[in-house]
């Protein structure tokens, strides 16, 4: 089923707001420089889950992990490991774009510099070419010392994602990065999201069946905090082995 | 009456009563004004502004006064804006949520209706009776940076609750720690709330005659403070924050309850100094909320 290298191994994840278990017992596996998506109807726990991958939900007082997820080998979750390691080496990609309040040159600069990072010709090597790897450099070339907010939703959105790749992660994670965007912005970010997991692992999250069977190789299905399905996006979309995951596929709920 | 007649009635004289209560706080406002401009508005000119009280009402000014009030304004700056913005950003980013927490949060409340005499008489026990700072600019600027500091803190905290948790989030995915988010991103998208919260409290502060009494500040000062530049070596000198001053409040107050018509003539024009200074402080905190609205678009 999976042959490629693995990227993070996750075994019995739990998860838990307080007294809430948002996950149950899952075991995962996804394969490295491939792109991962997760599927699976509102509130069943897919953003909850990529939110654990980089530990974004550390800035939740009441979330509680059991379990174990371990990428590149390492136990992410142990207390040996820096959490702005963890974050540097695995990006993310929001929902909504949400640049900071500043020229679209700092937005990218801003992860090379908090790297300590500061002299002017690197700054400008990391901008451009993660403005070219975002395929926005041609568009926003002439204007780069201008607002961030003064793109348009769909460039605002891959200028996140030229802030993500500005620090050279391994990993990039994307949260349902198109709900806000227009059909034509999305399929930029898709042609992107394509092009990107020749040389990152890629995980999205996505709410939209056809967007998933368009970007990923592989894709896990989400449903009340279970995993209940995860193979070749191919197979989990012509032939699921799960019938809860076929009648979601098919439209019979979500 | 049915009820559809009741409720137009209902709904024409609430509009009456909000338009009477709003012009009332206007027309009591732009009375004030005239009437101080009427009195005042002859006196108002160089000779007053650079002149010392005197004894004879034509000759008095309000020098020392209206320098008084810029340095102890300026000092009380100094000291509570960085104090007020860190207890703020701990507060909001660092404390956890537990009852100590909320403990101070409603102190933080309660001291920013505490009577303003009452900062006098800590001022005047702690700052010029316990720290020895005598009746001086830094007793009477510490005085009045405690007395704005709950002020400078609310405002503060909620100019940083108003930053979306998107920004941060961008922040932290991208491998920044605590410190460089609030450093880099919270605060400078904070700042011009932050500023405007500021001035206004620096303005209610330069407006205050009762605490700067009560510590003991001089109500006739015939000599400005030393001042913190000059042409000889080492071109900067503190030793002005030593030296005893009086403010414009207590300048007017002084004048006021003099018997002389004529001081009362130079109290209305001290009044105008006062307002406009405090209109200036009050122009540049718009002009900055108008620029943040206009550059924010979350």
């Amino acid at each position: 089923m999976v042959t490629t290298d693995t990227a993070f191994r996750i075994e019995r994840l739990n998860i838990f707001y307080g007294e809430k278990r948002a996950l149950k017992e899952v075991n995962f596996n996804i394969p490295a420089k491939a792109v991962t998506a997760v599927i699976g109807p509102s509130g069943c726990g897919k953003s909850t889950f990529i939110r654990c991958l980089n530990r974004m939900n550390d800035l939740i007082p009441v979330f509680r992990l059991e379990g174990k997820i371990e990428y590149d080998g390492m136990d992410i979750y142990s207390k040996e490991v820096d959490v702005i390691d963890i974050r540097r080496q695995i990006g993310m990609v929001f929902q909504k774009p949400n640049p900071f309040p500043k020229s679209i040159y700092e937005n990218v600069a801003y992860g090379v510099r908090i790297q300590g990072f500061n002299k002017k010709e690197s700054l400008d090597n990391a901008v451009e070419t993660s403005l070219k790897k975002a395929a926005l450099w041609d568009e926003v070339k002439d204007r780069i010392h201008e607002s961030a907010f003064s793109l348009s939703g769909g460039q605002q959105q891959r200028l996140c994602i030229a802030r993500a790749l500005a620090v050279e992660p391994k990993v990039i994670l994307f949260d349902e990065p198109c709900s806000a965007l227009d059909p034509i912005a999305t399929a930029k970010i898709e042609d992107l999201i394509t092009e990107l997991k020749k040389d990152y692992t890629v995980v999205i999250v996505t709410h939209n069946m056809q967007q998933a069977a368009r970007v990923s190789e592989y894709t896990g299905f989400f449903m009340m905090g279970e995993l209940i399905e995860f193979d070749n996006t191919q197979k989990i979309f012509t032939a699921p082995s799960n019938k809860m995951t076929e009648d979601y596929i098919t439209g019979r709920f979500g | 009456m049915d009820t559809k007649l009741r409720n137009r009635l209902y709904d024409k004289s609430f509009y009456i009563v909000g338009l009477f209560a709003t012009l009332f706080g206007l027309i009591v406002l732009l009375t004030l004004l005239i009437d101080i401009t009427i009195d005042g508005f002859s006196r108002l000119g160089w000779q007053f502004l650079t002149s010392y009280p005197s004894r004879k009402p034509e000759a008095a000014g309000v020098l020392s006064a209206w320098v008084g009030t810029v340095w102890v304004a300026a000092m009380t700056v100094v000291v509570a804006f960085p104090l007020g913005v860190s207890a703020a950003t701990y507060l909001e980013e660092y404390s956890k949520k537990n009852w100590l927490r909320e403990f101070i949060e409603i102190n933080i409340s309660n001291l920013s209706a505490v009577p303003s005499i009452i900062y006098g008489l800590l001022g005047l026990q702690l700052f010029v009776r316990g720290l020895n700072m005598d009746r001086s600019v830094i007793a009477g600027a510490m005085t009045l940076a405690i007395l704005v500091l709950p002020l400078i803190i609310i405002s503060t905290r909620e100019a940083i609750r108003a930053i979306p948790t998107t920004i941060r989030e961008a922040s932290y995915a991208l491998g920044a720690t605590k410190w460089q988010t609030i450093r880099n991103q919270i605060l400078p998208a904070a700042m011009p709330t932050i500023l405007t919260g500021t001035i206004l409290a620096i303005s209610r502060a330069i407006g205050e005659a009762s605490p700067l009494i009560t510590i003991g500040a001089l109500t006739y000062v015939a000599f400005l403070p030393t001042s913190p530049i000059s042409l000889e070596f080492p071109y900067i000198s503190l030793k002005g924050l030593f030296d005893p001053f009086s403010v414009l409040p207590i300048q007017i107050f002084n004048w006021v309850s003099r018997p002389q018509k004529g001081f009362w003539i130079d109290a209305a024009a001290g009044i105008m100094v006062l307002l406009i200074i405090v209109f200036f402080m009050n122009g540049i905190a718009t002009y900055l909320r108008y620029r943040y609205e206009k550059r924010m678009r979350w």
